[in-house]
């Protein structure tokens, strides 16, 4: 395995994946790769001659439509995150090209970026660290407003924090607005983050693992009043999550990550129902079932998911799969429209 | 005969506030070769019924009531010379692998080798490495790797090696709580499906504590389900799952996206576990129920058996 940079158009053919750029499409991505260098020792770079890196992204194209739920789903290491983060220039692809509502975003310096950041927002995983604890609630929701100078009175600054707080139902928003985050629960704590997020109207937002740090009881609330709030604000939203069940019930369209690469990527129903991908089929396959009576003779595929430091040659997954023949170790195989609207990155299909 | 009973068991933590009523008028039953389920949210107590099982509360906690009996002894008058021999022989536990249960400095091979040696003295170290090896294998590590470090092992490998130490000693209940729970879904999966063939294979007794129900679903013949501190429901995974009869596992179970069937909106539960500080009056779970009647406010429900035999339910609905 070498560990050059691979020339750009490396396999993957992005005008077969992507449909034509159309006035709806808020975001599209195109061969994205985010490669972390690896610091070794002093030695070590005296005696390798390969740098090393971890390539949490590898290649990745997709476009995301004004209003759509989008799902990133996978096993932790396969690079949602990683993913999710330089869609919003939060951390710089190493290469490929970032289009904002047709805008070229990669190149943009941090200050130019600033007033496109209105427009993208990004809900983070856990409402315990992400919301200061210093900072009462109405400053938390209000800080976008004051980073962008929005608002034009204290007032008004008053009055949308309210009014967003409202819309998040944390109800009636005065009793909250002096409150620090430790007076709330969990749930309640992610509705601020939900409300930050939504406060600036933006187009487009990123929400990674929202509700994974919440009980079981009160996700459902959440995840509903997050499609709520993207619907309400014709907003599109990357979800990341790695539970395809809850994608299943509340996304548009999947993709599935492994070792930063997509491995399919359609509609929910057509990935969750009928999963094109070995990989797919494992993890639905893993997903227990509430069924004390269902079987449980299924197979499970065994290891777990390799270093991306070093990922296998080939096909990535070859390792795991269950379908692996010759062909997956010497040749990636390109993600191709296996079936309509249905992409899929595995030999079986080519 | 039951392996295990507990009857009656309370748990709390003295706080500067007061106590934390944790666990409150526990009673359940394991059967030899069973596994139960004892599933929950997280704060509803779950955790401490399994750490006063062994007697290993943090600070501040204590058993205040109740009876733990093992093989026909009770495990709450015992002190605490006595406890290191009933733990890992008697009732030993499988902890969260993910975290830090495994001592960093010490090899895998040696942290399940000391569970052995504790209990049996006078074995020769030739056997207990032998033994060790066969562990290993059962919980599919190769037996090599006993010299390596933990962190040279990935997560399932660590959480297998915990079932491994679990093993060690050949104990009469194996407590696993949340098993895998901070792992892959595949990678879980795995585990889970180790669970079982270890149980079937070995014939273990076993409780389980997950807040899947999922997982407590596929791997385990009897439920109980908790809520702020108190079992709500028992009985059998077929009649808990087929005819959840409490407004809480209800609601538990519809919260739970399915990966079969149709597209739907999720629902949940409104409202948040309460402070444990201060359970509200009546039953703990009236200020969320949909089915809330004067009653509840007042009167706290009593387990008592509903429909099916051995199915349980403190609901005023059926009283």
């Amino acid at each position: 395995m070498s560990s050059e940079v691979p020339p750009v158009d490396q396999n993957i053919s992005t005008t077969e994946s992507i449909p034509q750029m159309g006035a709806d499409e808020v975001l599209r991505v195109e061969n994205i790769r985010k490669w972390y260098p690896l610091r070794r020792g002093f030695v070590e770079t005296l005696f390798s001659k390969n740098e090393m890196n971890v390539k949490a992204v590898d290649l990745v194209s997709f476009s995301l439509k004004k209003g759509e739920i989008f799902a990133l789903a996978g096993e932790s290491g396969s690079g949602k995150t990683t993913l999710g983060k330089v869609l919003l220039r939060l951390v710089d692809p190493t290469s490929g090209s970032i289009f904002f509502h047709g805008k070229d975003i990669t190149k943009l310096s941090q200050r130019e970026l600033k007033p496109l950041r209105r427009e993208m927002q990004i809900i983070f995983q856990d409402p315990f660290e992400s919301l200061n604890p210093r900072m009462i609630i109405k400053e938390i929701v209000a800080e976008p407003l004051r980073v962008q100078k929005i608002a034009k009175s204290e007032e008004e600054v008053e009055e949308r924090v309210k009014q967003v707080l409202t819309e998040v139902e944390i109800v009636p928003p005065e009793e909250f607005l002096y409150r620090f985050p430790h007076e709330l629960s969990g749930g309640q704590r992610q509705r601020v983050a939900v409300a930050r997020a939504f406060i600036l109207n933006p187009s487009f937002v990123v929400a990674d693992e929202p509700v994974s740090m919440l009980d079981v009881s009160i996700r459902a609330e959440v995840v509903n009043l997050m499609i709520d709030m993207v619907k309400k604000h014709s907003a599109s939203i990357i979800f990341i999550s790695h539970d395809l069940a809850l994608a299943k019930h509340i996304a548009d369209r999947v993709a599935v990550m492994y070792l930063g690469k997509v491995m399919e990527l359609s509609t929910s129903d057509k990935v969750v129902d009928g999963p094109l991908h070995p990989y797919t089929q494992a993890l639905i396959a893993a997903v227990p079932v509430p069924d004390p009576e269902s079987k449980r003779t299924k197979d499970v595929i065994s290891g777990e998911i390799p270093s991306p430091v070093d990922p296998p040659s080939g096909c990535r997954f070859r390792t795991r799969c269950p379908y692996a023949h010759e062909r997956c170790s010497t040749e990636e195989p390109p993600l191709i429209e296996a079936e309509k609207d249905h992409f899929v990155a595995c030999h079986l299909y080519t | 005969m039951a392996v295990l009973s507990v009857e009656g068991l309370t748990t709390n933590y003295k706080t500067l506030r007061g106590w934390v009523r944790a666990a409150e008028d526990i009673s359940f039953e394991v059967e030899e070769g069973e596994a139960m389920g004892l599933a929950g949210e997280s704060g509803c107590g779950k955790s401490t019924v399994a750490l006063s099982l062994l007697k290993i509360l943090p600070p501040g906690g204590k058993i205040r009531k109740g009876k733990i009996i093992l093989s026909g002894q009770d495990l709450v008058p015992l002190s605490e010379k006595e406890m290191r021999q009933v733990r890992w022989k008697g009732i030993s536990i499988v902890f969260q692998g993910a975290m830090n249960a495994l001592n960093p400095v010490f090899k895998v091979g040696d942290q399940i080798a000391e569970a052995i040696k504790t209990h049996e003295p006078k074995v020769a170290n030739s056997d207990v490495k032998e033994r060790v090896a066969k562990l290993l294998e059962t919980v599919g590590i190769e037996p090599s790797r006993a010299n390596n470090y933990p962190h040279e092992f990935s997560g399932g490998m660590r959480q297998r090696a915990l079932i491994a130490m679990a093993l060690a000693a050949d104990p009469t209940l194996v407590v696993a709580d949340e098993p895998g729970t901070a792992l892959d879904v595949i990678v879980q999966a795995q585990i889970l499906r180790l669970l079982r063939d270890l149980k079937d294979k070995l014939g273990l007794s076993m409780i389980l504590i997950s807040h899947d129900l999922s997982i407590i679903a596929e791997t385990c013949e009897k439920v109980a389900i908790m809520y702020a501190g108190r079992i709500v429901e028992y009985g059998t995974a077929v009649t808990i799952f087929k005819d959840p009869k409490h407004p809480y596992t209800q609601g538990l179970i519809k919260a739970f996206p399915s990966i079969k069937g149709e597209k739907v909106r999720l629902t949940s539960i409104p409202g948040s576990p309460p402070d444990l500080l201060n359970p509200p009056a009546g039953c703990r779970f009236h200020p969320r129920c949909p089915y809330v009647m004067d009653v509840c406010k007042r009167v706290e429900p009593i387990l008592e058996e509903h429909g099916d035999k051995g199915h349980t339910v403190s609901c005023h609905l059926y009283h």
